[in-house]
């Protein structure tokens, strides 16, 4: 199955840097159509607003975390599909198991470059 | 006979001085009415004493100079800098290399956001080489967001460090505005505040490999 390049990814961050960084790295795998939001409860309004193929989100943020996020998203019916994956400093083994519990697709441990970024997002929305 | 009424009334009154104490402070004392009870214990003690006694008032005897000393350490801490801006001044100062740090790295950004603007209009493999430049600075540029939790990390150490020396300060009759009270240690159930560690140090945290184990391993 190809994969839609044209399909709307919504990043999620608290940090502008950090947003511009992974939003310029999706422009140059060809995904040109890109939100923003600084925080989970700013994506979770996004998300109940429009429909997303992925959603990438930092863990530490507030008030609402990744982690929080990602359950709000995983009890809504109408986005609980959503692919999700985590990109974020949080490296402890407690925190994937969480995160996995959760329902999180993918994890990313930052820093990370791009090749992980396109390996991570193949493996959860399929190659491009 | 008359001794050891004397005795009854000293203990007598090293209890109602407790009292008043715990009346005015609560739990927490002041080291100085710590002492003060201390060495009341050991005067009513003198005279007929057993071996377990006198281990005992030497225990007694160096608690009182380790509260002494803890109390003499903290002047010193004092008129060393300690006066309860040094730690505050120290914070807004990490807090200004997080700032600064910010502002090169969006710097930074724009020229990168520049060099992949400009590989549109080149030939193929020039553009190709740009892209690939331009690729390496926003992979580089992670490192503005680790730098900036891993202080925000040392701020709220030294914040804590803060409140710890202002309520020791404040227990050895010291008057620092900032000296708060100390709380106790809770047991609490793990939140998913408590997950929040922030990046890890080399080698105690996970790779990406690893990661990549861990969630295989879960399926």
């Amino acid at each position: 199955m190809s994969v839609d390049k044209n399909m709307w990814v919504l990043i999620v961050d608290d940090y502008n840097t950090m947003l511009r960084i992974i939003r310029n790295l999706l422009k140059q795998l060809g995904f040109n159509n890109v939100d923003e939001a600084s925080d989970g409860g700013g994506a979770l309004a996004k998300l109940r607003a429009k429909k997303y193929g992925l959603v990438i989100s930092d863990w530490n943020m507030h008030p609402m975390t990744g982690l929080q996020l990602l359950k709000e998203v995983r009890a809504d019916e109408a986005l609980k599909a959503t692919p999700f994956i985590m990109i974020t400093a949080e490296s402890k083994t407690e925190n994937v198991i969480a995160a996995k519990q959760a329902g999180v697709n993918n994890y990313i441990v930052k820093p990370f470059n791009a090749e992980t970024l396109k390996k991570k997002m193949s493996a959860v929305i399929g190659d491009f | 006979m008359t001794e050891t009424k004397d005795k009854s009334a000293e203990k007598e009154r090293i209890a109602a001085r407790l009292a008043e104490i715990r009346a005015q402070k609560g739990d927490s004392l002041r080291l100085d009415d710590v002492a003060a009870v201390v060495v009341s214990l050991m005067t009513t003690m003198e005279g007929e004493l057993s071996a377990v006694d006198i281990k005992l008032q030497r225990e007694l005897k160096e608690l009182v100079d380790y509260l002494n000393q803890a109390r003499s350490d903290l002047a010193a801490l004092r008129s060393g800098g300690f006066d309860g801006q040094s730690i505050p001044a120290a914070t807004d100062e990490l807090d200004m290399v997080v700032a600064m740090t910010n502002d090169a790295a969006s710097q930074i950004l724009d020229c990168a956001e520049r060099i992949t603007d400009l590989a549109a209009g080149m030939p193929e493999d020039m553009a190709q080489k740009l892209v690939d430049i331009s690729t390496r600075i926003f992979e580089a540029s992670n490192f503005q967001d680790l730098t900036g939790q891993r202080i925000t990390k040392v701020v709220k150490v030294l914040r804590h460090i803060e409140e710890r020396l202002g309520a020791m300060a404040l227990a050895a009759g010291e008057t620092i505005e900032h000296a708060r009270a100390a709380t106790g240690i809770e047991t609490k159930v793990k939140t998913d505040e408590d997950l929040l560690h922030g990046p890890s140090m080399p080698g105690k945290g996970n790779t990406q490999e690893e990661i990549d184990a861990l969630l295989a391993d879960m399926g």
